[in-house]
Order: structure tokens, then sequence, then C-alpha cells
């Protein structure tokens, strides 16, 4: 090819970076970390709020915190981070130059234009609509605007994502099927594809609404839409977080896949069914039929819950297999035992992994029962599940990649590897606690996004009891606890990248070396029907069922004692 | 090789599987089976499903339907006579108006009797959450939700609004008696 660029291989990781690719990458990243930062820094002022003895801010105020925090995180944090994954696992892993890089920055300006319009509109007040930003209430047309151009450029970065994999198989720069982690970053990036479309198809109605050019929307047909955005963008994360989690097991392991098969079968059964997840936002909504809603929430029969479930098992099964083959053999636990807990990454994908699956996949499956939604709907056990998804699950999966990412992506020493090394545990237990401490209280009924607990100023106040005032102040403990370890990541990675010793950036060549061909692994004869290769994942899968089982029935159990309603 | 390089073997579709994962996805299959059928049992059986029965509105129409049950059936008043009580018989159609940021009237209705309860909003969207009991509904303006309920225990039930509709979000509770 005579495209001029030039490709780095990594001499610590091994790894081959395209320039152009690289300098996306980082800029990304960086991008990302930046409303990180901002993010993490509202999130001060809505825990601080809601701990009932100190209520901080006044009420205006706690809701614009509360929506830009929220849009911060959920939007602008992440799907920078996924763009730069994205380009890492099309450009890097298949050893070829990212397609059309003029475009690929365009797409960038464009979500930093979008990210820091939408910004703006929020902290200029009258725009403190929360992420969801449900019609008829309405914000500044910038608002919207500013979503929509940053949807632009990630629908963008989608398209030179697949445009990279097509220069890769054109220029045959790897041979065969593209790596398992690629192909979960496919599924995300079909999934945000639909996501994307879905957003503009609603997004697009209420800015014109905001700037006068149309009437009205229809309250519930935007839910239903905004949900297919704002719901999907979650399975968006899923999927990029669990083909960070085999990622991490390859490069922390050297492991393999268990089997190819299963574990991108299950990343087929999320883009089949994983959309349908945004139903389970309107089971409490009039107008769609039970049918509808028991479908629809179900992911048609559970079929996207199947798949986690697989991923639950096979992800710590394949670092059990490698570890077993390492000779750690003893006993049930050994490998895990042996496992390397003193390694960020490691350690933070396990916490994710664990948690993601008992906090953020039981309380889903409860809050997306056709029923059990009842008792659970807009309380604050919602803001607990998916703290425990999207926190603990796709951001802690984040910054574990991050710490792999200093030497071999920054080219820097990281600093302060001590506090690196016990920043999972920091984050990730206290956002334990913080869901937990979120979903008790949701469980007695206190109500999400709401300022204040004793409602000041109502004729009609009611009292909630004394252990949900406790819980409530411990989202406050929690929360701050969780807030130092989200800076200590941010100082870790801003240090490293400002400060840290500069390393050798190994050999650049003017063209790739592609993807040797892989010798059938005598490893693959081990694996068939008659062998129990990871019984020690086993055991843990079976231990997360019967929480799972548990946990399920004593909610059945709660709601049938409620009024009747049908 | 690895989960980050292509797969070793070309025809990676035809391995078997080993016996863990094989297990693991029957159990976990069979266990999605069940929660999809608890569902569908429980609209069967159980006693807590919600209705989805709705109709478009407008404030004008429904306010005036909650005006004429306020009419008819109040029997004392509250808050200075800011809120009317409202007593319909049982089996009654009854109407709560959620808006900023109250709910109106209030309803007194009888133990394990069944009413014909009709929500909406007259502006943004609004929760019904009636605690201590628990249950959450959500209230979109423009239709009308009827939800038929049926109170299990005498007390004072209060109706919070948790779904964020503005400044004054945090005074927006209404009440239920139930005698």
């Amino acid at each position: 090819m005579s495209i001029a660029t030039t490709y780095r291989t990594c001499p610590r990781s091994g790894l081959q970076f395209e320039s152009q690719a690289e300098k996306l990458m980082l800029a990304n990243a960086v991008a990302a970390v930046v409303f990180l930062l901002i993010g993490g820094i509202l999130a001060i002022g809505v825990v601080l709020t809601r701990w009932p003895s100190i209520h901080w801010l006044e009420a205006a105020t706690f809701y614009q915190v509360l929506t830009a925090h929220g849009i911060d995180m959920l939007i602008f944090w992440i799907i920078f981070f996924e763009v730069a994954v994205l380009y890492f696992c099309a450009s890097t892993l298949l050893r070829c130059r990212i397609a059309t890089p003029k475009i690929a920055w365009t797409a960038f300006a464009l979500m930093v234009i979008g990210g820091v319009m939408n910004n703006i509109a929020v902290y200029q007040g009258g725009s403190s609509v929360m992420m969801t930003s449900y019609v008829p209430m309405m914000a500044a047309p910038s608002f919207y605007l500013g979503l929509i151009l940053f949807a632009v450029g990630a629908l963008i970065a989608c398209f030179v994502f697949l445009g990279t994999l097509v220069v890769a198989k054109a220029e045959k720069t790897y041979q065969g099927s593209v790596p398992l982690v690629t192909f979960g970053a496919i599924t995300a990036t079909i999934i945000a594809v639909f996501t994307i479309v879905s957003g503009a198809i609603i997004l697009v109605p209420t800015y014109l609404l905001s700037i006068g050019v149309i009437d009205a929307v229809d309250p519930l047909v935007y839910r239903t839409i905004w949900w297919a955005f704002g719901h999907s963008s979650q399975q968006i994360n899923v999927a990029t977080h669990i083909s960070i989690w085999y990622a991490v097991a390859a490069i922390v392991f050297g492991a393999r896949p268990m089997s190819e098969r299963v574990s991108r079968g299950a990343f087929l059964l999320y883009i089949v069914f994983l959309q349908l997840a945004s139903a389970h936002h309107l089971l409490a909504d009039p107008g769609m039929s039970t049918e509808w809603k028991v479908v629809n929430t179900s992911y048609f029969m559970y079929f996207a819950v199947l798949a986690s479930m697989i991923h639950g098992l096979t992800v710590p099964g394949a670092m059990e297999v490698a570890q077993r083959q390492k000779g750690y053999n003893k006993g049930l636990f050994e490998w895990l035992r042996k496992a390397p807990w003193g390694n960020p990454s490691f350690s933070g994908v396990f916490i994710s992994i664990i948690g993601f699956g008992f906090l953020g996949g039981i309380s889903g499956v409860m809050m997306g029962t056709e029923q059990l939604n009842m008792i659970i709907h807009n309380t604050i056990y919602v803001p607990g599940h998916f703290h425990a998804t999207v926190v603990i699950g796709t951001t802690l999966s984040f910054m574990a990649l991050t710490y792999f990412l200093i030497p071999v992506l920054f080219k820097r020493e990281m600093i302060a590897p001590t506090l690196a090394k016990w920043q999972p545990y920091l984050f990730g237990l206290s956002m334990y606690g913080f869901c937990l401490v979120m979903m008790g209280a949701g469980t007695l009924g206190v109500s999400r996004r709401h300022w204040d607990m004793a409602f000041q100023g109502s004729a009609l106040a009611y009292e909630w009891p004394g252990a949900a005032y406790m819980m409530m102040g411990l989202v406050g403990v929690f929360g701050i606890a969780a807030i130092t370890g989200g800076a200590i990541y941010i100082y870790v990675t801003v240090g490293s990248l400002l400060w840290g010793k500069k390393l050798d950036i190994g050999t650049v060549s003017d063209r790739p070396t592609p993807v040797p061909p892989t010798a059938p692994a005598a490893a693959v004869q081990t694996y068939g029907s008659s062998g129990l290769v990871a019984p020690g994942s086993f055991v843990l899968a079976l231990i997360f069922l019967a929480a799972f089982i548990l946990y399920y029935f004593i909610n059945w159990k709660y709601l049938s004692q409620l009024w009747g309603l049908s | 090789m690895t989960a980050i390089s292509p797969p070793s073997d070309r025809l990676w579709w035809k391995h078997p599987l080993d016996r863990v994962e094989g297990i693991w996805i029957t159990i976990a299959f069979v266990w999605c089976m069940v929660m999809f059928f608890m569902m569908i049992y429980w609209h069967m059986y159980g006693n807590q499903n919600l209705s989805t029965e709705t109709y478009k509105t407008t404030p004008e129409m429904f306010t005036a339907k909650a005006q004429a049950m306020v009419d008819q059936y109040t029997v004392r008043t509250e808050v200075d006579g800011a809120y009317p009580v409202v007593a319909p018989p049982a089996g009654a159609d009854v109407y709560m108006i959620a808006r900023l940021w109250n709910f109106w009237p209030i309803l007194q209705l009888e133990k394990d009797q069944t009413y014909r309860l009709h929500l909406t909003s007259m502006d943004y969207n609004h929760g019904f959450s009636l605690q201590p009991a628990n249950i959450n509904i959500q209230i979109v303006p423009g239709y009308e939700h009827v939800v038929t309920v049926t109170p299990n225990q005498s007390g004072t039930y209060s109706v919070v609004c948790n779904e964020y509709c503005g400044i004054g979000h945090h005074t927006m509770v209404g009440r239920i008696y139930v005698k």
C-alpha cells in the first residue's frame, strides 16, 4: 500500500500500533478521562446532597448537577473510551492501518463539540431535565443539539471501525477469523448503530420542538424510542466490557477462550436479543400490552440473560484453564488464589466480573421482570442497579485496561504503582457497598432523582422509616470512598501521561507485520465432551445461580404481600 | 490463540464443547425458561399484575371526571380546604390527578374492596409511588391509565412522586386512606 504511515511494535506487549490509530486512541482515551473527571466532581455534589444529614446543595443546583453527572458519565466518558477500544480492537489487534483517519478525527471533533455544548447548556441552567429529558419537560436547544452532534460523531467512529475491518481483510493482515475480542467489539458496534439511530429518531424531533419547528412530541412515544437509545447504549457497554474481560484474561494469563463457539455464540445472542431490553423501562407505563411487555422485557425468553450467564462462566473459566496449565492445579481454587491480585488489570477485571454478575446482573433481572418491576420502578434501587453494571462492570473494566495501556499505548512508566495496585479494591469494593445500600433503600421505596427525602415544604409529607435514612447515609459514605478511588485512577493515569518516565517506543516500520498464522495448538485436543476443565469456575457459577434463585423468589414473596392489582 | 488473536483452528465452530460449558448452558437455559414462564404464571394465578387499560385523554376531560367524583363523594377536607377527602363506593371509578406539584384529591378507600383507579398527569411525567406498600407506576401526560386496586391493609398511605418533575418535585406527595 502506498499510504504513508508507520507501525510501531511495542517492546513490552508485542502489540503493533499504527501511528494514526495510536494518536486517535490516545485522543479519545484522554477525552474520556476528562469527562470522567468532570462527572466525578459532579458526583461529590450528588452524594453529599443525598446523604440526609449533610443535604449539601440547593434543589436547583442538585438537579443541574445530577443531570450533568448522568450525561458525562453514562454517555461521554464511556463512549469516548469505547471509541478508543474499538480502534484498538480493529487496528491494533488486526495489525492494520486505520481506515480514513481524517474522517476519524472529524468524528472525534464532533464528539468533543457535542459534549462541550451539552455540558454548557446544562451549566447555564434551564436544562436540568436529567439524562432522560422526558418531553414535555424541555431543555435548551443546545442541550439536544450537543447530544445529536456527539451521536453523529460516535456513529462515524463506528463506521471507521467497520472500515478498518475491511482494510484488514483486504490487505490480508490476518488469516482466518477475527479474534474473539474483535468479535465482541463488532457486537458492540452493531448495537451502537441501532442505538444511535434510535437516538436520532427521537432527539431530532425533540430538538425541532425546542426551537419551535414542530408543536409536540408524544410523551409515550418519546419514552418508548428514547429507551431504545438509552438502554441499548448500556448494551454497547456490556458487549465492550465483556470483550475487555476476555482481552485482560488473554493479556494477563495468556488465556484462550474455553471454546470460541460458545463465547461467540453468546455475543451473537446479544446482537439478536439485547436491544429488546429497553422494554423494561416501560413496564410501569400505560399503553403497552402485557404480551409486549413480557416478551420484550425477557429479551425474548431471557436469551440475552443466558448469554451473560455464559460469559460469566467462560471468562473466569478461560483464566482457570490457563492457570491450571501453568500448574496451579490443586483443589478447586488454587488457580484463583495464585492469581496476580497485585496487578490492577487483573484485580480490576475480577472485581468487575463478580460485581457485575452478582449485583448488576441479578438486580437487572428483578427490574426486568414484568410484575417485580412495580416494587422497583423509579426507586433508588434503579441507580443501585446501574451503578453495578455501568460503574463496577464497565468503568472498572476500563480502568483495569488503562493500567495495561499506560506503558503500552502511552509509552510511560506508571507513576505511583502502589496506589494503582490498591485502586481497584478501594473503588470496586466501595461501589459494591454503594450499590447494595442503594438497592436496600430502594426496596424500602426511597425515590431516585429526589432532592429531599424529608419532603420539606410539602403539606402531606411522608416519613420514611429510619432504616431508609441510615442506608441513604451509607450511600454518602460509600459514595465518597468510591469517588476517592476514582480520583486515584485519574491521578495515576493523567500523572503517568504527564510525568511518567518515557519508555522505549520499540521498533518502527513503514509496513505492517501481519498477524502470524497460528498453528493448530496441541491444547485444542484437550478440549472435548469428556473434560471438566474449569471446575472452580463452575462452582462459582453455581453459587451465583443459588443467589440468583433465592433473591428472585424473595422478591416474588414481597410482591405477593402488596395490594391486589389487576 | 488467545482471545486477542485469531482462533488457531480455522474451523473453530466445529470444536466440541467442554462439559463444564455444556452443563452450565443447559442449567442457565432452564433457569431462563423458569423466569420467563413465572411472569405468565403470575398473570394466571398471582394477584399483583399491572393493568394495561389505557385511554388517550386531555387535562380538561380528566379534570371534569375527577371534579364530578369530588362533587359527589367528598366527605371532608384537609389542609385548610385544599384537599377534599373523597370516599367513593366500592367498585367505583376513582380519579387521581398528578400535576405540579401535588396529587389531587385525597382518596378514602375500604379495605378488601376493589376500585378502578384512573391516573394521568396534567403536565409532565410523574410517578405514583405508594408508600409504605411500595407500588410504583409511571404517570404519563395525555394517557389515562386505569389500574384496578384492592387495598389489603388499612392505614394511611402516601403517594410520593418518584419521577423528576422540576424544582418542587420533593414537595409532591398525595394521600390515600384505607379504612
